[in-house]
Parts: C-alpha cells; structure tokens; sequence
C-alpha cells in the first residue's frame, strides 16, 4: 500500500494559498493551481491503491489534539469519502484553472481564498473525529464568504450575509450537539472523546438521540439546501461568481448529505429512525418542489440551483430509506451531481458569454448549429442530469429507488414522479439554450480553449462513469453498509418491538394497510421470502442472507461481508 | 507583655506579594517620574518605567505559579494561587498593551504622562488584589483601587465633553455599583460571621435569608463591574467616551478581574448554596446574552459595538461561573485569555482608523480598509471571527470549552443559549468584515503611500494631524494579537494546559 500522508493532501491547498498570498502578484493563480493539481494526483493515486476489501480507514491519521476535550487529530480514508474527496480535487482544479483565466482584482486574496475553502473541504470529508467535522465544517464558510460577498456579482453583500447566516445557525446548532453528543457519550467517570469510532460504539438513550438529531439535520439540510430551508439559495447563487458557484453547488453541498452517512446515522441511529418519516417527507418536497421549480425559472443558474434542490432530495431519500441499497445510490448520486452541477455551470457560463452576459433562458438560444462540440457536450450532461440509462446516474437514482420501494413504497412512487420531471425541466433548458430561435444579441462561436478543456473533462468523467459506474460501487459498498447498519437495525428492531406484543391482534399479515410487509403503515421487516426476519435472543435481528439463510456474525457484531446485494450492479 | 504577644502581627510571604509590589512600586516611581519635565522623560522614560514595571510583575508571577489549592497569606485575606495569578497575568498584559496603545494618544499628555501611568498602574495593582481575594474586606479594597483610578482615567481627555461625560457616568454608576457590593458583604457577614471565604463557606447555611440576600445584592454589585445585565446600561456610554486605549483596558482587564472574583466568591465561598444562585446566575447570563447581542446589531459605532458585544461575552463567561464545577472554573480562564486576544486586538485597529480617518469610531471609518492597509484589515477580521466563534481561531475553543462546561453541569440548555447568541452576533461581527473587504473604499487616508507604513519617526508634537502618520506600534499590536489568536486557533494546547492549572486552585469542586 502505497504511503499517503492525509495532512499533506488536506492542507496543500492551504500551503499553495498562503505561498500565493506573498508571491507576486502574477504567480498566485498559478502557484494555487499547481497546489490543486498535486492533490488531485494524489486523489487519483489513491483510488487506484484503494483496497476495497480492507475494513476500517485507510491512510489514517489519529494524533492527540486537545487531550482536555477528548478532541483528536484524526482523519482517514475510507469508501465512503474517497470519491467524495476525488471529487473535491478534481472540482477543484477545473475551477481554478477557469479562474486563473480570468481577471480578478486582487488575485493574491481571490486565490488564497480559494485553496482555504478546498483544505476546509477536504478535512471536512476527511476528518474522523466529530470536532474536527465541526471545526472544518464551519471554516468552508470563511473563505465562501469572502469569495461571494468580494467579488460576486449584483446584490452580493446581502446575499453572502444572508447565506452565511443561513449556514451557521445550522452549523452553531450542530457544534452545540456535537460538545453535548461527546459529553454525554463519555463512560461515567471516563474522558470524553469524540473521535467517530468512540461515539458509535457509546449508544445514547433515545430521547437524547432525538434531539441532537434534529440539531445535526439542521446543519445538513441547510447546507444542502432542502426545502424549507433552501431561502439563501436563489440570491446566493445568483451571486456567486461561476467558478466559486461550481465548487460551492458541486461540493459543498455534498458535505451536509455526507455528514447524515458518516456521523449521524451510525451514531444516532435511533434518532435516524425516529425521525425517518420526517426527513423523507422533506426529501420528496424538495424533490417535487425543486423540480416544478426548476422548470419555471428563466435565469438559467436558477435552474440549475432548483434542480440542486431537487437532486439532493434524492441524495436525502436515498439515506433516510435506512437501507443499504439506498445509501449506496445516495453516495453514488452525490458524486454525479457534482459533475453535471459543475458541467452545466461551465456550460451557462459559456452560453452566457455568447448571450451578451445574460444568463436568462429567454436571451438565449439557437447555437447548437454552429456550435456543435457545446451541444454535444451539453447532450451528455443533460442526458445525464436527467438520468437516462446509461449514465452513472440512473444508477445511482434506481439504487435509491430500489432502497426506498422496499420500505416506503408512497415515498418511491412520489420520487419516481421526480424523475420524470428532470427530463421535463432539463430538455426545456437544453432546447432554450442550443435550439429554439436565435436570440437577439446571441454571438455563435464553438467553445474553445480553457473552457472547452473544463467541460470535456467533467463530461469525459461523466462518460466514465456511466461505463463503469462500479467503480464507486465496489469500492464504497462496504463502508456505506456498515454506515447505514445500526440505523437499519433499528429500525428493524422497532418494527419487530411493535410486531411481537400484540402478535394476534394485527401480525405482519401481508396485506394490511394495502402494502405487503407492512402494518397500519409501518413497515415489518421481511425477509426476501416473506417471512419476518427472526430475532436473536438480545432482541438484535439475525441478518438474513438472500438464502434465507442466517449470515454469520462477526465478533464485534457486525455481519461478516454480504455477499453481493441484489439489484447493486444492473 | 500578654498584650505584646497578641499583637503579633501576620506573617507576610513577600515572595507570593512580589508581583503586587512591583506594580504599586513602578505606579508610584512613574508618578515622581513624570515630575520631571521633558520630552524625553514624558514620552520615552514613563511608559518605559510603566512597562517594566509590568513586565517585572509577569516575570515574578510566573516565577511563583504554583499549581493546587495554596493556603491564603496574610492571615486568609489574600490567595496566591494559579487563579489569583492567571488572572493577574492577563491584566499585566492588558496593561501593557494599554501602554503601547497609548504612546500617541492625546489623553495622556492632556492628564500628565506620569500621573496617567501611575493611575494604570494603581488600578492594576486592584485587580491583582481582586483576582487574590479570600476575605470581603480584601475584595472591597480591591474593587475600589481598581475602580478609581479608572473613573479619572475614562474623563482623561479633558478637553473633550464626552470623555468627561464617561468619567463621570462611570462614576455615579459604579459607586451604586459599589455600594450594592458593600451591602451585600455586609449581610454576608452578618450571615456567616466572617469575612474570610473560608469560613464563610464552613458557615454557610443556605436556608438563611440573610445569606441569600447577601448573595443577591453582592452579585449585583460584581455584575456592574463586569457589566452583566440588567446592569450594563453605562458600558456602551462609558466605552464610547472614553480614550480608546482606556476602553480596552476597561473591556478586557476589569472583566477579568470581576470574573475572577465572581468564581471565587461563588465557586468557594458560596459554594453550599450553589442551588439557590445556580438558576438565577443562569438566567442573568440568558438575558445578559440575549440583551448584548440584540443592542450590538443596531451600531454604527465601533467603540459601541464592542461595548455591547462585550456585555454578550460576560453572558458566555457567566455560564462557566453558574456550573460551579472545575471545567467550569477552566472554561472561563480559557475564554478570559481568549477575550483579551481579541478585544486588544479590535480595539487597536479601532485606534488606528480613529486617529486616521477623521470619522471617529464608526463603521465608515473601516470601510475599504481591505484593500487600503490589509495590514489592519486582516487582524480585525481576525478578530471578528474569533468573536463570533469561527474555527481556526481561539474564539471557537473559547465557545466550546464554555458549551462543554455546561453541558457536563447539567445546563444543556445554557450551552444552546450560547449558541443562539452566536448566531444573533454574526450579524454584526460579519457586518464589520463586509464593510472592510466588500465595499468601495471611500476613505481618503489623509496622508502617506497607502500600501506601506512608514517608518517609526520621532513624532513632533501631539497634534493629531501628526498622529495621522505612522503608528506601527498600534498595528504591532493588532497583528501581535490576531496571530495569537490564530496560533492557539490551531495549537490551543498551551493555553488549555494554563487553564488546568487555574481550574486546579480552588479544591473540593467536581
């Protein structure tokens, strides 16, 4: 295994910003670029020597940081952050590489800001210990405000004030149930920790579960954005330069959907389940809202910001159906989004060039004749948008649907309905802009140059894994299954509770409530043959293999590798 | 001769005294000093004497810290231990960035060099007896050296109405302040039948009236000085008109010393009746934190502002006294250390553009500074964002130290209070950032290149046009102050490793 240093991966960004910041004025957007390109080498370096067979982290880092506080310096690799983090680099150095080609007044602070976001971003994904999370997490909004409010477009004070509010009130609620979740973890006596591995293995009582939960959705959902607290999005990506959109719409967003998988659903996995109905009540909102939405606006950004909303309700379903399946397509869809978020940004940033700077729909059209290599980019990336098979993210959407329809069969038809209304909403913004009549003013040049190099390689990757779409699925699967493990199991353990008093009066019969498997509503575990999954004597749910055959468990109770999930690779 | 024998007097630890002597000594030396006249004497050799004095202070007592609960000297009235001198410590550096700050101002010729010095050093040598006090008597003597010398020192300005008018609000109010505090030392007296801590907190009897009173009225009386509410309507006044180098001494070092003595008094003392004040100190600091955070989103004014920020801070800080618990002791230490990080710091920058700009201590005077001397821009982000608690700075440990200590002392809901008023304080912390890097400068710096600071010059005379040229050592401070603040951001070890010395002087807490 290959010797990788995560420290240097996390702050080499910040080096090159800080190198940058003193250097000549000239060299900083090339000294942070090269910084961008190192860790994407090394991002690609990584997922090459990923031994998707190894459990726990790789890489790891696990230092003392704050012995007082149970605070550690702790960061590793594992499947569910190492496409997230490839992600993060490859974003990255297209966006900065776009941004180096054009002028900003004071580069030097522009640049610098923009490696301290990645090193934020990339600890936030890397960080196993939940300060850490917190600290990083909260440091991404530092260098985004200034990027936004500095050299943003329109009405950006108030509107980078407005998004900076928005976040941290989420992400100071999320801090107060971070100190609180490591408090009260700790053994009677004992240090607290809060180190990831040390909060899963303490189980609070539910009550205390309940409510740190919801201070820790509220973080996630804000970030993400979903719906009722999606009120920064449209001034806030109105605002945002481009370059900055596309790293903040294509990344950042995905750290609040990572953050339900990797803290909040093996360590409050009661919570999870509690309130499960909830957040994906909120999921299929978005979906629908952010759909119908998208699909009215003119602004061509706000289409794409809507859709956000609407993609990211898919990311949240997938997490809350509390199923392995539906995890997995959730991951896989957090990193598609990213890349036809950043692939249609650039692409609005293209179109709007040629419209005279406007990014409205209604000022655009008619370039696909002469432009030809800008539409056929802009088919894949919207043919993948809208997840038309072949692409990555039909995978990823038909994983989450697969997860959900098991359990919540309301829940996958209504989010079914959102796949329909992608087309709806993608078509209409690829025909505006590269069909329809020729807009006024609008100049038809191919796309050429740097821009030309940003869009082909986020569709060539885009292409990729369409292909070979395993390539995140093997190498992800075990860690988001065992991620998502305790909160199934709950969730199996409380259908079970409900079931097992009052076995006369309603049963798991198949039929009640109109769904098989199902009670007034509530799911009951059942097993592939439709038998209610047996239970152990501590009351845990003996895993039951496709066979039907009990899975043997491993000492430290977590079963031993499943074999391959049905429905996982289509 | 029996009556010889009873009149022996107390056994004096000069070396535990050492660092209270160097200050009254150096305050004292500075005013017959500054008797001489001239220049050099004036503006070289009294701050000089000043900041050695201090600098001696620091030096003995480190020499002396001493980890674990230290018996009092001089017969119980006053401790000598890790928290006496942490706190101590922090006054001494306040004190001498005070000096710093103030080399070019104009409050201190117009007071007299000397007798302004030696005013900042009597009222440190206060706080060093308040941060010690283990007997009532001490606290009240403490209370008042530090209290006096800065009602003269916020009316230095003499020329200036609203300097007077701070002095003397400062005074009226803090003498009520005052008396409330007597009173109630009074009745704790009366209650326990001694003043020594100690002893009160053996005698203590919870149930008593007249003890419960006591604590009311002498908590009033700690909470003007610290300018909790409901008693913090004169800081915003008071901080606004006063020097701006007064201000910052006033914000950081006399909050130190009232937190210091409020853990004392409530923490050791009045320990045993930690029920009965536990719930009502914990309101004060809810209102406190709302009150402070709400006023400090409507000022234009810098100086106001962080008046009003600094009432919201003494709400957090109060939380870290309400738990009574040893993390909490630690917690408030920490977030002590913390707050003079970055008060000195704004502040700094606040003098800076004050005796540049021309438009005094509002948020124009700041505006475009960004791009017109990053220099003081960025130790004034800085220390916004450690205000409001973002990470990578000492802020953010502060808060979470102070959310974690009451978390482990059973008030969930304090840490959610202090997290709330976070929130509401972003308002106006971020406002300070926007206006420096998001707006077009529309400050015409009166003189100079605008990029480089020019070299240190030997100032001819104390006209402000001839302030407006160079003042390296205010922006030295503030650099000086955002890089800590950075740095234990980062590496907050040191500091977390003080704060377990100080949580370690007062014995028998959980």
């Amino acid at each position: 295994m290959l010797t990788i240093h995560l420290s240097i991966v996390v702050f080499l960004p910040l080096a090159s910003g800080l190198i940058a910041a003193f250097a000549p004025r000239a060299w900083a957007r090339w000294i942070v670029l090269a910084g961008t390109l190192a860790v994407l080498g090394y991002a690609v370096a990584m997922i090459v020597d990923f031994d998707s067979g190894r459990p726990g982290l790789s890489y790891a880092t696990d230092d003392e940081w704050i012995p007082e506080l149970g605070i550690h310096y702790a960061l590793g690799i594992d499947g569910l952050n190492l496409f997230l983090v490839a992600l993060t680099a490859l974003l990255w150095a297209i966006s900065t590489l776009v941004a180096a080609f054009k002028d900003y007044e004071r580069p030097r602070l522009f640049f610098f800001q923009l490696a301290l976001a990645e090193t934020a971003v990339l600890g936030a994904f890397c960080a196993q210990d939940l300060a850490l999370f917190v600290a990083f997490f909260d440091l991404m909004l530092v260098p985004f405000y200034f990027l936004i409010g500095g050299w943003g477009e329109g009405q950006r004070v108030a509107a980078t004030t407005k998004l900076v509010i928005y976040t941290l009130v989420g992400s100071l609620l999320m801090l107060a149930g971070a100190v609180a979740l490591g408090v009260l973890s700790a053994p009677a006596g004992g240090e607290a920790s809060f180190l990831l591995t040390d909060l899963e293995a303490a189980s609070l009582p539910e009550g205390t579960q309940q409510w740190i939960f919801l201070l820790f959705a509220a973080a996630f959902l804000v970030k993400m954005p979903a719906f009722p607290l999606h009120g920064w999005m449209p001034d806030g990506y109105r605002a945002t330069p481009l370059p900055v959109l596309v790293l903040f719409s294509g990344v950042v967003s995905k750290v609040g959907a990572y953050g339900f998988l990797r803290v909040v659903l093996p360590i409050l996995p009661d919570g999870a389940q509690h309130f499960q109905e909830l957040l994906l009540i909120i999921a299929v909102v978005s979906i629908l809202y952010g759909s119908v939405l998208a699909f009215s606006q003119d602004d061509a950004r706000l289409v794409v910001g809507y859709s956000s909303i609407a993609q990211l309700g898919f990311i949240t379903l997938g997490i809350f159906a509390l199923d392995p399946k539906g995890a997995q397509g959730a991951l896989l869809q957090m990193i598609n989004h990213g890349l036809v978020t950043a692939g249609l940004f650039f692409i609005i940033a293209v179109l709007a060039a040629r419209a005279g700077g406007s990014e409205l729909l209604s000022r655009m059209g008619g370039i696909a004749y002469r432009a030809p290599v800008l539409a056929g980019l802009f088919l894949v990336v919207a043919l993948a948008t809208l997840a038309m098979p072949g692409s990555a993210n039909f995978v990823a959407e038909l994983l989450i649907l697969f997860g959900v329809l098991e359990d919540k069969l309301v829940y996958g038809i209504l989010a079914g309905a959102g796949v329909a209304l992608a087309a709806v909403y993608m078509i209409r913004f690829y025909q505006r802009a590269m069909h329809h009549r020729v807009g006024t003013g609008v100049d038809s040049r191919d796309v050429r140059g740097v821009e030309l190099v940003a869009i082909a390689s986020v569709v060539v990757v885009i292409i990729g894994l369409g292909v070979y779409p395993q390539l995140v699925v093997e190498r992800s699967e075990r860690a988001t299954v065992a991620k998502v493990r305790p909160a199934e199991q709950v969730a199996d353990r409380g259908g079970e509770a409900v079931a097992a008093p009052a076995p006369a009066a309603s049963g798991p019969a198949p039929g009640a409530g109109g769904v098989p498997g199902s009670r007034g509503g509530q799911p009951v575990p059942v097993g592939p043959d439709g038998q209610p999954i047996p239970v152990g004597p501590d009351g845990q749910p003996i895993p039951v293999g496709p066979d039907g055959q009990p899975v043997p468990v491993g000492p430290d109770g977590q079963p031993v590798p499943v074999p391959p999930q049905p429905g996982q690779a289509p | 001769m029996t009556l010889v024998a009873a009149m022996k007097g107390p056994a004096i630890d000069y070396a535990g005294l050492s660092p209270l002597f160097a200050v009254l000594a150096g305050s004292i030396t500075v005013l017959l000093v500054g008797l001489f006249p001239g220049r050099a004497v004036q503006h070289a050799l009294v701050p000089f004497l000043a900041g050695l004095s201090l600098a001696v202070a620091t030096g003995l007592a480190v020499v002396h810290w001493q980890t674990g609960d230290l018996d009092p000297i001089i017969e119980g009235a006053l401790a000598i231990d890790t928290l006496a001198y942490g706190i101590s410590i922090l006054c001494f550096v306040t004190g001498l960035a005070t000096i710093v700050l103030g080399l070019r101002s104009t409050a201190v010729p117009e007071t007299g060099s000397g007798e302004f010095h030696s005013l900042l050093l009597a009222s440190i040598a206060g706080m060093v007896l308040l941060a010690g006090a283990e007997d009532l008597l001490t606290l009240f003597i403490g209370i008042e050296l530090l209290s006096i010398p800065l009602y003269v020192m916020c009316g230095s300005e003499v020329r200036r109405a609203t300097s007077l008018e701070a002095g003397l609000k400062y005074l009226v109010i803090g003498s009520i302040g005052s008396a409330t505090l007597l009173y109630g030392l009074a009745l704790l007296y009366g209650s326990a039948g001694s003043t020594e801590f100690g002893r009160i907190a053996a005698a203590a009897d919870p149930g008593d009236p007249l003890f419960l009173t006591g604590i009311a009225l002498a908590a009033g009386g700690l909470a003007f000085k610290a300018s909790v509410a409901p008693f913090h309507q004169w800081t915003p006044d008071v901080y606004q008109g006063a020097p701006t180098e007064v201000t910052a001494f006033m914000a950081v070092a006399t909050k130190a010393a009232a937190f210091a003595v409020l853990l004392r008094l409530f923490d050791h003392a009045l320990a045993s009746a930690q029920p009965d004040w536990g719930p009502a100190l914990a309101a004060l600091a809810v209102v406190t934190i709302v009150i402070g955070n709400v006023g400090a989103i409507r000022q234009r004014s810098l100086k106001r502002m962080l008046a009003w920020s600094g009432v919201a801070q003494a709400g957090y800080l109060l939380a870290g006294v309400v738990v009574g618990t040893r993390l909490g002791i630690q917690a408030t230490a920490f977030y002590l250390a913390v707050y003079l990080l970055m008060n000195v710091g704004a502040f700094a920058v606040v003098i800076a553009r004050e005796r540049r700009s021309g438009t005094g201590d509002s948020l124009e005077s700041i505006e475009g500074l960004g791009a017109a001397s990053p220099w003081l821009a960025w130790p004034m982000t800085i220390c916004m964002l450690s205000l409001a608690g973002f990470p990578a700075t000492a802020g953010f440990f502060g808060k979470f130290y102070l959310i974690d200590a009451a978390v482990s002392g059973d008030y969930e809901w304090l840490g959610v209070a202090i997290v709330v008023g976070s929130m509401i304080s972003l308002v106006y912390y971020l406002r300070v950032v926007a206006v420096m890097w998001m707006s077009p400068e529309q400050v015409e710096l009166p003189s100079g290149p605008k990029r480089r600071l020019r070299p240190l010059k030997p100032v001819t005379g104390w006209s402000p046009e001839a302030d407006a040229r160079a003042q390296p050592e205010v922006t030295g401070v503030a650099i000086l102050m955002a890089a800590a603040t950075i740095f234990f951001g980062i590496v907050p070890q040191p500091l977390f490793d003080v704060a377990r010395d100080v949580g370690s002087s007062i014995a028998g807490l959980g």
